[in-house]
């Protein structure tokens, strides 16, 4: 099973595909009116649902979770406009919570093994997450967290992960802990650099191009018996893009 | 005053597989039938290509899914914890709208073995005083292998169940499964083909002198027209399985196997956005005068029905019956009620093994792919000697290499570079040993109504209270031993682990599994089941509860086929029997 050659070959065929889709938007053609709409430059972009001092902290923040090419192989959360996807998810059912149960009574002192108890949504849970962010930067470090350097960011998001920034003691009332935000964050962020870019994110499917995964083409009936073998074609979106 | 709609013969509370299956046999029977669904329509023309292949609709926002917001389940472990609402879904993903999760489920179809049907005499047998648990009770489901297989063999056919025969007419067949309950008729048509994890668990399962077979499966390897002249194209390894609709006709599903046929039958109805709060019940409590649903713009409607069949999700059936007043509540400390006592559920474990130089391909796959074994199901091997009961099937199987999902070691980092690393060092690398292993039943797990939290319409919500239990916990130690075996013989270059071991409880934060069954257990013995043996209520005789909830325990595999053959069965004996002489099946001796 062993095979060799597999790294040089894998990058070849990557590379030979690649070429595909540049071809095709030159010519003008493409598969779907969708397609032919490019993804925004992330510079461009106006959010609709953060404000810009919220926006600011959160491209640095993704910008530490899912690093760029800088920092290694594989492309970065802002390389993805994985930011344009989580504000684009404020807006969805996902963002008002709009298909969970969130009648009272809210019982915030019982086990976390009983699962998310707080009469937030996820909108809510960022807005507050990140001015308890921002509240905890200025006491910490006396700026904001997108002025930080980046061992420093590191370091802050280290603390909300291990649920070491005390958010109670910087005014929340209703229990939001600083580890409930960052997996929040971590969670949405991972979802907008591997969901297929209809949603925002994976701009032009850097991410599944890293992987090898082939994304909308769900058809494998001539691959399956190939075992141990490369699969060659790059991926598809959902609107027809090639990669 | 609730709005009162035109007298129906039978109305169908749920339009899922057990409702498509009792509104083909009821409609045969030439009853007016009207199904009420309390989520949205759904036709194979939603799944088409490409809308299912969208992880993150699907797959991470569970679309398909029952929403909390209309009717949470409240939780807790046991009788003295506060119990409360799982306010997004977790553990468990029950289905939503037509089609209810026969529409998205993973289409492993997979028969009990004779064994599992009657646990109880089994444990009677081989199990001497005091080996187990004594707030268990396991018990018979009160309907024998015999009895059932022709519905198994037919559903499986509407299923167009694909696999490999092991045991049929009680010849030993090769490549099948030498421990199944013979079969009337080999499987429909031929097994999935092997991906790479399967070859690899094939071998190493057969080295260690276990009997190998590929999963049963409902996703079609070949053309199939089923028994109602449904068409279901062969699978094509789109990837999308479990959890999306399926975008080739290929998974079976009420969709794609029967709701086409059915609704051809002019006297057959079914209206969408109708959610049944409860069942009335004439002053006498002994028959069902029809449903109260609330329809599409909030009104209440009162529907009058000759016979009401609950079909939709085993939890909700339950409900049903409780916000009803069908059958005594269960009291597990007075220990007397039937109607939310054994409730079971399902355990699973496994191995996650990542090998550096080895393609899997894992986006190439079909739901049910892969290879189980049930050396380790009841009767098969002695369990008494590690002091608990049941079993667990052993597999290796592939549901889908969706990006999202991707398993990383426990050691790779969670972000930064390293995490960018480790997905690029391992996707498409991974494969997974698994077991899912049987649930006993217990005094204290169970189903009632919340008294605290309620749905939008001022019904209160079910509540749950769950946990493992020592039996389970020796079970997964017992089983995690031996596909430890199998990873040592497979040799990864990484591997890691989890199981629910001593200590551990249950945890509703993450997916465990959507085989919640019993509450309302079928039965021969009115004191300790909420049905009798034919699905029918002990207590209004008009109203008959086919699902999940039937189960008294659960067995180490997955639910359907189960399911679909008990709504068979129970149909059988409505058509041929109660609707000539509508009354108690069973006598209250």
């Amino acid at each position: 099973m062993s095979q060799p050659d597999n790294t040089s070959r894998r990058a070849f065929l990557r590379n030979t595909f690649t070429l595909i889709p540049t071809v095709g938007l030159a010519g003008g053609v493409s598969l779907t009116a969708k397609a032919a709409e490019a993804p925004p430059n992330l510079s461009d972009y106006q959010p609709a649902f953060f404000k810009s001092d919220e926006w600011a902290f959160l491209l640095a923040a993704c910008d530490r979770l899912i690093p760029g090419e800088s920092e290694g192989k594989g492309p970065g959360a802002l390389d993805t406009n994985v930011p344009i996807f989580i504000d684009r998810q404020m807006d969805s059912p996902y963002g008002h919570a709009e298909r969970w149960y969130m009648q009272g009574p809210f019982v915030l002192d019982g086990s976390p093994d009983l699962g998310f108890q707080y009469p937030y949504t996820p909108r809510d849970v960022y807005q507050k997450g990140i001015a308890l962010t921002q509240a905890y930067c200025q006491k910490q470090y006396g700026k904001r967290f997108e002025q930080l350097d980046a061992a420093t960011r590191d370091q802050v998001l280290q603390a909300l992960e291990a649920n070491q920034v005390d958010f109670a003691a910087l005014g929340e009332t209703q229990k939001l802990e600083a580890s409930e935000f960052f997996s929040s964050l971590l969670e949405n962020t991972k979802e907008g650099y591997l969901a297929d870019p209809i949603h925002g994110g994976n701009k032009h499917m850097a991410s599944w191009k890293m992987l090898g995964f082939p994304g909308a083409r769900a058809s494998y009936r001539d691959w399956v018996d190939q075992h141990n073998v490369d699969y060659p074609l790059g991926p598809v979106s959902l609107t027809g893009e090639r990669g | 005053m609730a709005k009162q709609q035109p007298r129906v013969d039978a109305v169908i509370v749920g339009l899922g597989w057990t409702g498509s299956i009792m509104g083909m046999e009821l409609t045969e029977a030439g009853l007016n039938v009207l199904a009420l669904e309390r989520g949205a329509d759904r036709t194979n023309e939603d799944f088409a290509y490409p809308k299912p292949a969208d992880e993150l609709e699907y797959g991470i926002r569970h679309t398909m899914m029952q929403k909390p917001k209309q009717a949470a389940v409240t939780i807790r472990r046991d009788l003295n914890e506060r119990a409360l609402p799982q306010r997004k879904l977790g553990a468990f993903l029950p289905g939503d709208g037509v089609g209810g999760a026969g529409a998205h489920w993973t289409g492993v179809l997979i028969r009990p073995t004779p064994t599992d049907l009657q646990l109880k005499s089994f444990a009677d047998q081989a199990f001497g005083k005091g080996v187990l648990q004594d707030d268990m009770q396991i018990q018979d489901f009160g309907v024998t292998w015999d009895e059932l297989e022709p519905h198994f063999t037919f559903f499986e056919k509407v299923c167009g169940q694909s696999g490999t025969t092991g045991n049929l007419n009680g010849e030993i067949q090769p490549g099948g499964d030498p421990f199944e309950g013979p079969r009337s008729e080999p499987y429909p048509l031929p097994a999935l083909q092997d991906t790479q994890n399967t070859e690899m668990f094939d071998k190493a399962a057969k080295q260690l002198g276990y009997h190998p077979f590929p999963n049963p499966s409902a996703n079609v390897s070949r053309a199939w027209t089923n028994p109602y002249g449904m068409q279901l194209g062969p699978c094509n390894y789109c990837g999308f399985c479990s959890r999306y609709g399926c975008l080739n006709y290929s998974k079976a599903s009420p969709q794609t196997c029967i709701l086409n046929a059915l609704k051809q039958r002019s006297n057959f109805a079914y209206r969408t956005n109708a959610n049944v709060t409860r069942v009335e019940l004439a002053p006498d409590g002994k028959t069902a005068t029809g449903v109260t649903y609330i329809d599409e713009h909030g009104e209440e409607v009162f529907q009058p029905a000759d016979m009401v069949v609950l079909a939709s999700y085993a939890l909700n059936n339950v409900r049903l019956m409780l916000n009803s007043g069908i059958g005594a509540p269960y009291d597990p400390v007075a220990r007397t009620g039937v109607v939310g006592r054994n409730y079971a559920y399902q355990i699973g474990g496994g191995i996650h093994m990542y090998f550096d130089d080895i393609e899997f391909n894992p986006f190439a796959t079909a739901g049910a792919t892969g290879r189980m074994f049930n050396d380790f199901s009841p009767g098969n091997f002695d369990s008494a000697q590690y002091g608990f009961i049941g079993g667990a099937k052993m597999h290796s199987s592939q549901a889908s290499g969706t990006p999202i999902k991707t398993p990383l070691p426990k050691t790779a980092p969670k972000w930064g570079q390293g995490y960018k690393d480790a997905l690029r060092k391992h996707y498409g690398h991974h494969m997974k040993l698994s077991m899912t292993g049987s649930v006993m039943s217990y005094r204290s797990n169970m189903l009632d109504l919340d008294p605290t939290w309620k749905d939008p319409y001022g019904m209160p919500l079910l509540r749950m209270t769950f946990d493992w239990k020592q039996n389970e916990h020796r079970l997964s130690a017992f089983m995690r031993d031996r596909l430890r075996e199998i990873a040592d013989v497979l040799k990864p270059d990484y591997r890691d682990e989890s199981f629910n071991l001593e200590g551990s409880h249950f945890k509703v934060t993450s997916y465990v599994s959507t085989h919640n069954v019993g509450g309302a257990a079928m039965g021969t013995d009115p004191s300790t089941s909420a049905i009798n043996r034919y699905l029918q209520s002990w207590d209004v005789h008009n109203v008959f509860v086919p699902g999940g909830n039937a189960f008294p325990q659960n067995f180490q595999a997955n639910p359907t086929d189960l399911i679909g053959a008990l709504t068979y069965w129970s149909a059988k004996k409505i058509r041929e029997e109660y609707l000539k002489n509508p009354g108690p099946l069973m006598a209250q001796s």
